[in-house]
């Protein structure tokens, strides 16, 4: 078993939290307590921090809609149907008739690198995410 | 927020304003009853009797929507008291005398009326506040989910600069932000007339330096707010759109609206851990790695930049948000798009914001992160912000006016529904927590919290199902009788997709900050009869 220490993923507060992991299993969550936040606590959602990751939920492979329905594809067609698709918004109707939500569950770096592509690749401001919801 | 969270501990009063604080920001809330713990006075302005309000000296359960009539009320009694900070007002602010000329021509006995919260109660809070230079005021979404939501936070403010609690340690103003790394998108400017590090689009400067480190031209016009795409409507402006970890079919004001934007795009994709309600509407479907599957830094409410390590490779066939984004610069021929870790893209960050000028992962992993504003390597980050002086330079106080929120209970739509993140169980959407077997059992479905009184009158009883309608929709939903919520006033929360619940909510904004009015809608609840 290993502990690696993070933060959890759910609230504003912040708190430093190890996720203990046992052949490539996330099985548990416990606070840290030197952290200046959690200093050995954690909620409710914190303690169950790991439940979700392993979810029989959770999507295994890029899908493309094909007549109607979702299916699995590769990587490379999902990206490459992704990016002609974006481009031809880009160039048929202009930069600003599309729009990009990125997200406040992402990393710092997530966010960066989706604004810098939406303002620089697409050619648009048109980027938000749910700060106010 | 502009103190640290550990200040609050040491705080001898707290304002707690539109904030669920034991709910939805747990260890904060934790903070806040340890301060009460050690003597400080807890005031908790809410419609509702929440958790925290529980434990308030005083609970100011106004009216929704009535907040500026209440803290003017309060900066009124506070200038007849002779309680303002003359010195911190004359050396730190402008504007002053317009204000208090506004405040004295107010009548205090007709703004109590507008908030229903009796005028002795209003000036014995007000006078606890003014009275301490150790105080601290803590907002969230109850106060910006209105129309006036902007000007709650000025009148907020206010409060706050007419008693001199602002530049010190424990006293401040601390707006509590809600998701993990809400704070962090807003830094990293995921957000349509900022670049990042809140520099302007404008200044021709700031776009000469990024453009140099991006090599390309950078758009000019401001881009559209969240709701401005999500609301474009059938025939709308946006044809296009790429949705990463949000869900606005759920968490959107009036979803009818953004149901009818998403069904008519051209193309959408969608990036996320689970097949949310707007991914089930995409065209492609990214499956992403989880935050256990990924590192990189998020920013908490305190303004810490923290380090998140990896624990897990992605699992299945997914891959971390930061690859698909990369993927998809390099077929669009995007520069700047080849970062081989983390850490190379922060050093950018750092290069170009410079409130994040001394983030460096070496330092991130040292020191349980740093609080912006950090400009440079040697700088230990700043744990209070407006020491010697704010942003603009003065604090500006700006008049305030009481306004009625867009919708008013009518005969048809009785009672007044606020909606908000009600489960200490739940999150949000709750596409997480809901994959988790234990919090499910805890809190299984969503709840319509209403008063015992309006319970009897309309004969309905605890668990049983009601049907909620306003102008633009309808729900069924379980009651749950309480005295949480004043009679009149309904509360639920958006978390369970079975329960749309802002398939009711109204989508009228506050013009300047785009934020919906999310705490007022006229309802009316009928009982679901089963023949």
């Amino acid at each position: 078993m290993q502990d690696i220490l993070t933060i959890c993923n759910y609230c504003g507060c912040g708190c430093g939290v190890y996720l203990s992991v046992t052949h490539n299993h996330v099985v548990g969550s416990y606070p840290s307590r030197n952290h200046p936040i959690s200093r050995g606590n954690l909620c409710s959602k914190g303690w169950h921090l790991h439940e979700f990751v392993h979810s029989n939920k959770r999507l295994t492979d890029p899908l493309l809609r094909k007549n109607g329905v979702l299916e699995k594809v590769s990587w490379d067609e999902a990206l490459d149907t992704t990016s002609k698709a974006l481009m031809t918004a880009k160039e048929k109707t202009g930069p600003d008739s599309i729009g990009v939500l990125s997200s406040a569950k992402c990393t710092n770096e997530e966010n960066y690198l989706l604004q810098k592509l939406t303002r620089i690749g697409l050619g648009t401001n048109n980027i938000d995410h749910c700060a106010r919801l | 927020m502009t103190n640290s969270i550990a200040e609050l501990e040491e705080a001898d009063v707290l304002l707690i304003t539109g904030s669920n604080t034991t709910t939805t920001h747990p260890q904060i809330g934790r903070n806040i009853l340890k301060a009460v713990d050690h003597g400080a006075k807890l005031l908790v302005i809410d419609p509702r009797r929440t958790d925290i309000a529980r434990q308030a000296h005083i609970h100011l359960a106004l009216r929704p929507g009535t907040d500026i009539a209440l803290i003017n009320a309060m900066m009124r009694i506070i200038l007849d008291e002779n309680l303002a900070d003359d010195l911190f007002i004359s050396m730190r602010t402008e504007n002053f005398i317009q204000l208090r000329d506004f405040l004295h021509r107010l009548d205090l006995k007709e703004l109590a009326k507008i908030t229903e919260i009796d005028l002795e109660t209003i000036r014995k809070a007000a006078c606890i506040y003014a009275r301490s230079s150790k105080s601290v005021i803590c907002y969230c979404l109850g106060v910006t989910q209105h129309t006036c939501g902007t000007d709650n936070v000025q009148a907020v403010a206010n409060l706050a600069m007419l008693t001199g609690n602002v530049e010190k340690k424990h006293s401040g103003v601390d707006p509590l932000r809600g998701q993990n790394n809400v704070q962090g998108a807003c830094d990293m400017a995921a957000l349509p007339a900022v670049l990042p590090g809140y520099q302007s689009l404008e200044d021709p400067t700031v776009r000469a330096r990024f453009q140099s480190v991006w090599q390309r031209e950078l758009p000019r016009k401001t881009g559209r707010s969240l709701t401005e795409m999500t609301h474009a409507g059938k025939d709308g402006p946006i044809k296009a759109m790429f949705i990463m970890g949000e869900n606005p079919a759920l968490s959107d004001p009036h979803l009818n609206r953004v149901e009818e934007t998403l069904i008519n795009l051209d193309f959408l994709a969608v990036s996320d851990i689970f097949l949310t309600e707007t991914a089930q509407f995409a065209n492609v479907v990214f499956p992403a790695a989880s935050f256990a599957e990924k590192g990189g830094t998020i920013t908490n409410s305190e303004r810490r930049v923290q380090l998140c390590r990896r624990a897990i490779p992605p699992i299945h066939n997914c891959r971390p948000d930061s690859e698909i984004i990369m993927e998809l610069g390099h077929r669009m021929g995007c520069p700047g798009m080849d970062f081989n870790s983390d850490a190379e893209i922060m050093e950018e960050i750092s290069l170009l914001a410079p409130i994040y000028g001394g983030m460096h992962y070496d330092r991130l992993a040292e020191n349980h992160g740093l609080q912006w504003p950090c400009p440079d390597r040697h700088h230990p980050g700043t744990e209070f912000l407006h020491k010697y002086y704010f942003a603009r330079g003065k604090g500006q106080f700006t008049i305030t006016r009481h306004q009625e929120p867009s919708e008013k209970a009518t005969k048809k739509f009785p009672f007044t529904l606020v909606t908000g993140r009600g489960s200490y169980h739940h999150y949000h959407t709750a596409t997480m927590t809901r994959n988790s077997i234990r919090l499910v059992r805890e809190y299984p479905q969503a709840k319509l919290e209403i008063h015992k009184d309006d319970c009897e009158k309309l004969n309905i009883g605890d668990g049983e199902m009601v049907e909620l309608h306003s102008k633009r929709g309808t729900v069924q939903i379980c009651a749950q009788v309480t005295d949480r919520v004043k009679p009149g006033t309904v509360f639920s929360s958006f978390h369970f997709f079975e329960v749309p619940i802002n398939q009711l909510t109204v989508d009228v904004m506050d013009p300047k900050s785009k934020c919906p009015e999310f705490k007022v809608c006229a309802v009316a609840i009928k009982k679901v009869h089963h023949d």
